[in-house]
């Protein structure tokens, strides 16, 4: 176990300065962006560029912990698109839009449930093929389900979540709703021993089952958290929408998986920060935002961002090659 | 090396900042379309930058790169931020933008959208490229002359969810009814996806499942060639017939080899003109997007705003245009 603890924490010091670099980084594109863009520093379009993207977030939060244990999961933006659909569905035979939403949840959970069941209990299944079958089984049902219709017509209040702000302030309540979430899930995984169980999970997993850690039960627990977070995307996606379709958050699983990687995830498992995965979700939007006020076209803004990722997570492992090497570069 | 990885990053941000432009005078118009990267939509782009330029605008031409309503969220988000004056946007959701217009409208930007609509409550025009029910009689008409009003035809459409096609098929079958096409019977309908391989095998497969058919109808750009390449390899040209809706650059070929002899489109450059025409007007006021309005839209003539199918209001662009053996070579380098 002391070996353990070691390792641990290495593993916190060198996160700690990844998010160092991130927070450069975003330093460095906000003040590029007030340069070439008028617009960029008006306060209510700065916090609805951040909000942009933030039901997504939730889920990054969760993918966090999934890339520490070392697994993968790319059926969240199914599962999102099916819970979008069996909410609205569900208020449309009559369910109160509360209730509604509890089925969003329950939905989530259940195909995370599921998802975590395959995987943690049939040895050697691995976590990219059941969640690539879950990524065409979700979204496949939800097309069985509503087709080409799209349903809306939900209570005015609901579009709350989407697009108020707190009292006036113009806070958007999603980025509160975010940050109180992310807030909860950084403690979990760098203050509890739950948390220290999956990073050591991630890290060696044989060793973490030797060492009396309930591997298989910590796993199952992580894809139904994450089916949760997906549930909880639907519900503020769907606001954001006015409107439920099969192909909603179509490509959102990528995403989500780039932002915790950019976030110092390491999607062979026992490295990650949830602060990390936050700033990289901020990087991303203000990269975005900025290219949008110059109206850079979307090919290219998809070639930047791709340019951005690639040097950003090739720079720890350049530095840790330099490092290695006796003298020189 | 750190030095130089901060620098790459660096030059990655800076980079950003060369595209900039030098804005003129008047009213700033962002056109949103489905997706970059489609030669349809550069064509409504051109039409687009023409009309403003003759009204003294600004012209913007933005999409995502991938058709999805989210990411035609985050662009209108940013169109808020720029403070344009009016968005014309051609919708990948009927519904699901209606929030963020809403907050745009209430940000005091006129918006229509083009195209493809969104819900009448989210804009306050349509610019429509043609009739639905023209779009889908003209079809029957056309493929009824060129096999002489008798025999099975089929339809090879996109995909099965897709709206525009699905109400087009649905006025094609209406016409079908009529006593004078008794002779011919639509023996299915197909669906190609949208995607080139697909469509070419489901009208590989058309041939083998209905050996006396005599027409093909695909009211999609992809399918349409998609089709004639098959009848082409099939060597079926002549045997089987083909209009549809497609592209003039891409037809030419199978207009001059026989496979399609002729085939509907609207224009997409005066479509584009026109939707950019009319944020203009909007934005002077000369018009408001009300029932009965009247204006005239520069080289394309006089127009009347209707009522529109979906409750809304409409601005029609025109009949779709047939092109064939006789102005093929005229339209293929347009679009």
């Amino acid at each position: 176990m002391a070996l353990e603890t070691v390792r641990v924490q290495r593993v916190r010091t060198s996160a700690f300065r990844w998010e160092w670099l991130l927070l450069v980084l975003i330093a460095g594109t906000f003040f590029v962006n007030s340069r070439i863009s008028p617009h960029f520093l008006r306060y209510t379009s700065l916090m609805s560029a951040l909000s942009v993207f933030l039901e997504a977030g939730f889920m990054v939060l969760s993918m966090v912990f999934i890339l520490v244990a070392g697994d993968i999961d790319v059926s969240v933006a199914s599962i999102v698109a099916l819970a979008s659909v069996l909410m609205s569905l569900s208020y449309k035979a009559g369910l109160p839009m509360g209730l509604a939403m509890l089925v969003a949840l329950g939905v989530g959970t259940g195909c995370g449930y599921l998802n975590g069941l395959l995987i943690s209990r049939i040895p050697n299944l691995s976590a990219i093929i059941v969640t690539l079958a879950g990524f065409s089984l979700y979204r496949g049902i939800a097309y069985i389900l509503l087709g080409d219709r799209a349903v809306g017509g939900f209570p005015s209040w609901y579009s709350y979540l989407a697009w108020g702000d707190i009292g006036g302030t113009g806070i958007p309540f999603i980025l509160v709703a975010f940050l109180a979430c992310a807030l909860v899930y950084g403690l979990v995984l760098h203050r509890t021993s739950f948390g220290r169980k999956v990073f050591a999970i991630g890290t060696n997993r044989i060793a973490a089952v030797f060492s009396g850690i309930p591997v298989a039960r910590i796993r199952h627990t992580l894809f139904t958290l994450n089916g949760l977070m997906a549930g909880v995307a639907a519900i503020f996606l769907t606001s954001k929408l006015g409107s439920s379709r099969p192909n909603v958050a179509t490509g959102y699983e990528l995403e989500v998986i780039a932002i915790a990687v950019l976030g110092g995830a390491s999607p062979s498992g026992g490295k990650g920060s949830i602060a990390g995965a936050c700033l990289a979700l901020v990087l991303m939007r203000l990269l975005r935002y900025g290219m949008g006020l110059r109206n850079v076209p979307g090919q290219v803004m998809m070639v930047i961002i791709g340019i951005v990722l690639i040097c950003v997570v090739m720079f720890p492992n350049l530095l840790a090659a330099r490092k290695r090497r006796p003298a020189g570069s | 090396m750190r030095k130089v990885l901060l620098v790459l990053c660096l030059v990655v941000l800076v980079s950003l900042a060369l595209v900039s432009g030098v804005w003129a005078k008047g009213y700033t118009i962002g056109m949103l379309v489905k997706n970059v990267g489609n030669p349809f939509f550069e064509a409504c782009a051109r039409g687009g930058q023409e009309a403003c330029e003759e009204l003294g605008n600004n012209f913007i031409f933005q999409g995502p790169a991938t058709p999805t309503v989210e990411g035609q969220i985050e662009i209108i988000e940013n169109f808020i931020a720029q403070k344009v004056d009016a968005i014309c946007v051609s919708a990948n959701d009927f519904d699901a933008l209606v929030p963020v217009l809403k907050k745009a409208m209430a940000s005091g930007i006129k918006v229509i959208s083009f195209d493809s609509a969104v819900n009448p409550e989210g804009r306050l025009v349509h610019v429509n490229q043609a009739d639905a029910e023209q779009i889908g009689k003209l079809q029957v008409q056309a493929i009824a002359e060129m096999i002489g009003y008798e025999g099975e035809i089929a339809i090879l459409s996109a995909a099965a969810t897709m709206t525009n096609q699905n109400t087009w098929i649905r006025y094609m079958q209406e016409e079908l009814k009529d006593p004078k096409y008794a002779k011919m019977r639509l023996a299915a309908i197909v669906y190609g996806d949208d995607l080139r391989d697909k469509s070419y095998n489901e009208a590989m497969g058309l041939f083998k499942s209905y050996p006396n058919l005599k027409g093909i109808i695909s009211p999609t750009t992809v399918g349409v060639s998609a089709a004639a390449k098959a009848i082409t390899d099939a060597g079926l040209i002549g045997k089987v017939k083909l209009t549809g809706l497609g592209l003039p650059s891409e037809m030419a070929e199978w207009v001059k080899n026989g496979a399609c002899e002729a085939f509907f489109l609207w224009n997409p450059v005066d479509l584009g003109y026109l939707a950019a025409y009319v944020a203009g007007l909007l934005c002077e006021g000369t018009i408001t997007g009300k029932e009965g309005e009247t204006f005239k839209a520069g080289r394309l003539g006089e127009y009347t705003i209707r009522k529109s199918g979906d409750g809304g209001t409409e601005v029609l662009l025109g009949p779709p245009f047939r092109f064939d053996a006789t102005n093929i070579d005229e339209w293929k380098d347009v679009f």
